[in-house]
């Protein structure tokens, strides 16, 4: 950056003009780097506002120019969520997320707990094989599931993704939830414990709460991560309407009206919808999450 | 890991068992509690679906029930464990009660996680039906066949790729807003980031758009690629079918998700350096790059492999992106996405088992070295 603009006797300190011009410089490339990073989202914004005629007429980048021509509508929005089945999938995809969620963050705190502080036969290499399929594929898992799902009559239901999903999730969530749980301090377990308190109440009255910060990140990392998922969706919920969550229509409405951008871009826009309002009201709980989490199968 | 907890200082319940050994009673109530319980769930929740599918329901009414059973039943699931624990007697109770808190995590472990890997290793040394053992036949297959090769080469491609391009950008893009003001750093950065939260499927929309292509004489281009490709006199062109290019242009849409996750992780540790060391090279003279390159960039390389290493895992199990984009034509087909087409189009187990292995294989180092870090972090605690 500072190669152009640099004396050339380093050891002097920079001239006004020379800091003047990097401080704009770097603001110019970071304004640069920010509106190709949000034009894309912009366009498609945009274009799920525009009616059908106009967005197959010009591109969406006219409604700058082009004022006189600029019409507004609701109409693809009510069109994807009537007749293309996202209102459905809306629903769906809650009934598919908020579970596949909590199921799994609470098996892992009861379990992040026992390995942390409670003795038991076979404590340390349970957790060890834990750790090791922390980055076990999730397609190693498809196709035998499918076919116990097949067999039991489960597949193409809720429960069959809210286990599959506990499954893909439970190793990232104990190994997590077990780092912060274990590092809470022993004196608390101790007066707790001489206390009279169960494990059960230790748990439930002193642990969890304490543990707030670390099952937000979580929730929030596999909310996102359920909700945006499509292949676990497509495998075991794929080809039946009744169930399709929005990726899935959203898939469909790709495949069957691929050239249909009016209707493409609102589809798209409800299925970001609530991921993005997620993501920008708990920003730091998110981050926090991914950083922890970004090594799950 | 914090150092906080040392194993020796760990309080043993004051119900703690005595050490020695249990009685038969004992570990049959431990599997009893362990398995039985968590088993009775599963069957719950199976009953649950099944009467979830009926048809005629209300959807807002399934849900809401879904929601319900979802919901309490893992809660109540441990709470009816505990009452029942209470029941016992109480030697019995401490001895009990860990396998109460750890066993549905087991039980859902080993049913969803470490019987299909086994069993999908097996089927990759299966015909395509699964129901003949063919030795190597698949890898072979596998490793013959044009369109397989392809996949493999393009994920090869993409692994390399994606992680170049996000890391750069993302370390440059940490390195520049490093210097703006606190309120339009944290602003800027949002805009990078925000991409994170679109799922694979949404993006792949949002870039089909940009990417979109009319033929001339059919009309305004309203892709913004060709847009603007031909306002500065160009002939429109369609992207996705420019073999070997288009598999670029696809990997540009991780590149898109995934910057801003390496920015947020390096922005942290660029942070991080301490400031004496770079004041130290700037007042010996050092350029502003020499200062990144020679100071900052050293003292942050570990976060920038871990970085580098988790985009890699992600991009290698990259599927969404080439099944909706081109649904794996045009040669753009990665391993991922080849092993959804072998099974489900093609009904081939074995070469989607095989392919499903390939994706693990490559994850083993890392596997050992998580294990590895994960004991001597334990031998430091």
């Amino acid at each position: 950056m500072t190669a152009t603009t640099a004396p050339t006797q380093v050891s002097d300190r920079p001239s006004f003009w020379a800091r003047l011009t990097d401080r704009w410089l770097v603001k110019l490339v970071i304004l640069l780097i920010v509106i190709v990073w949000v034009i894309p989202t912009i366009g498609v914004l945009i274009s799920s506002f525009r009616p059908a005629g106009l967005v197959n007429a010009n591109g969406w980048w006219t409604v700058f120019t082009d004022f006189a021509n600029n019409r507004w509508t609701f109409e693809n929005y009510s069109t994807v969520l009537a007749s293309e089945g996202f209102g459905n999938a809306f629903l769906n995809s809650l009934a598919v997320t908020i579970p596949s969620t909590v199921i799994p963050i609470t098996i892992a705190a009861f379990a992040a707990y026992a390995f942390a502080w409670m003795e038991f036969p076979g404590r340390q290499w349970i957790f060890v094989s834990v750790v090791a399929l922390l980055v076990v594929p999730l397609q190693m898992a498809l196709i035998p599931l499918l076919s116990i799902y097949v067999d039991v009559g489960l597949n193409q239901t809720f429960p069959a993704v809210w286990l599959a999903h506990t499954g893909f999730g439970l190793p990232l969530a104990i190994y997590l939830l077990r780092n912060y749980i274990g590092s809470l301090p022993s004196s608390l377990m101790e007066s707790a414990h001489i206390d009279g308190a169960t494990h059960f109440e230790i748990f439930t009255k002193l642990v969890v709460p304490l543990s707030v910060p670390v099952l937000a990140s979580f929730a929030i990392f596999q909310f996102l991560w359920v909700w945006n998922d499509l292949l676990v969706a497509l495998v075991f919920l794929g080809g039946n309407p009744d169930v399709q969550v929005v990726t899935l229509a959203l898939r469909d409405l790709n495949g069957s009206r691929g050239e249909a951008w009016h209707l493409l871009t609102a589809g798209a826009f409800i299925t970001m919808a609530l991921p993005l309002l997620v993501f920008l009201t708990l920003q730091r709980y998110f981050v926090r999450g991914l950083t922890a989490g970004s090594v799950k199968g | 890991m914090s150092l906080a907890t040392e194993p020796e200082r760990r309080q043993t319940p004051p119900d703690a068992p005595e050490p020695g050994p249990s009685g038969v009673g004992t570990n049959l109530v431990r599997i009893g509690v362990s398995l039985v319980v968590p088993v009775l769930a599963l069957v719950g929740l199976w009953w649950s679906g099944t009467v979830l599918l009926d048809k005629d329901a209300n959807r807002a009414v399934v849900v809401a029930a879904a929601l319900v059973i979802g919901v309490l039943g893992v809660f109540g699931l441990y709470w009816g464990m505990d009452w029942l624990i209470n029941k016992l007697p109480e030697r019995m109770r401490a001895r009990v009660r860990p396998f109460a808190f750890v066993g549905p995590a087991i039980v859902i472990l080993a049913l969803f996680l470490l019987y299909p890997t086994i069993n999908t290793i097996l089927l990759s040394f299966q015909d395509a039906r699964g129901e003949m053992w063919i030795g190597f036949d698949n890898y072979v297959n596998l490793f013959s066949r044009d369109d397989t090769l392809i996949a493999l080469r393009n994920s090869l491609g993409w692994v390399i790729v994606v992680p170049l391009f996000s890391v750069v950008i993302g370390l440059g893009f940490a390195m520049l807003s490093d210097r703006l003001g606190r309120k339009s750093e944290a602003l800027s950065k949002t805009f990078i980031f925000m991409p994170m939260a679109i799922s694979f499927v949404g993006a792949s929309i949002v870039w089909r758009f940009i990417y979109n292509f009319r033929p001339e004489g059919f009309g305004e281009q309203i892709g913004l690629l060709n847009g603007f490709w031909t306002a500065i006199g160009n002939e429109p062109v369609a992207w996705l079918l420019q073999e070997p290019w288009n598999n670029f242009y696809l990997m540009m849409i991780l590149v898109w998700l995934q910057t801003g996750f390496a920015m947020v992780i390096l922005s942290a540790a660029i942070k991080s350096v301490p400031e004496e060391i770079v004041e130290a090279a700037r007042i010996d003279g050092a350029t502003e790059f020499k200062v990144f390159t020679r100071v900052v960039i050293p003292s942050i390389m570990s976060t920038i492999v871990v970085v580098a290493t988790t985009v890699i895992i992600t991009v290698w199990k990259v599927f969404d992106i080439v099944f909706v984009m081109t649904g794996g034509r045009f040669g753009t087909s990665v391993v991922a996405e080849k092993m959804v087409t072998e099974f489900f189009t093609f009904r081939n187990s074995g070469v989607g088992a095989a392919l499903a292995v390939v994706l693990l294989v490559a994850v083993i180092p890392l596997m050992i070295a998580n294990v590895k870090r994960f004991r001597e972090q334990e031998e430091t605690r």
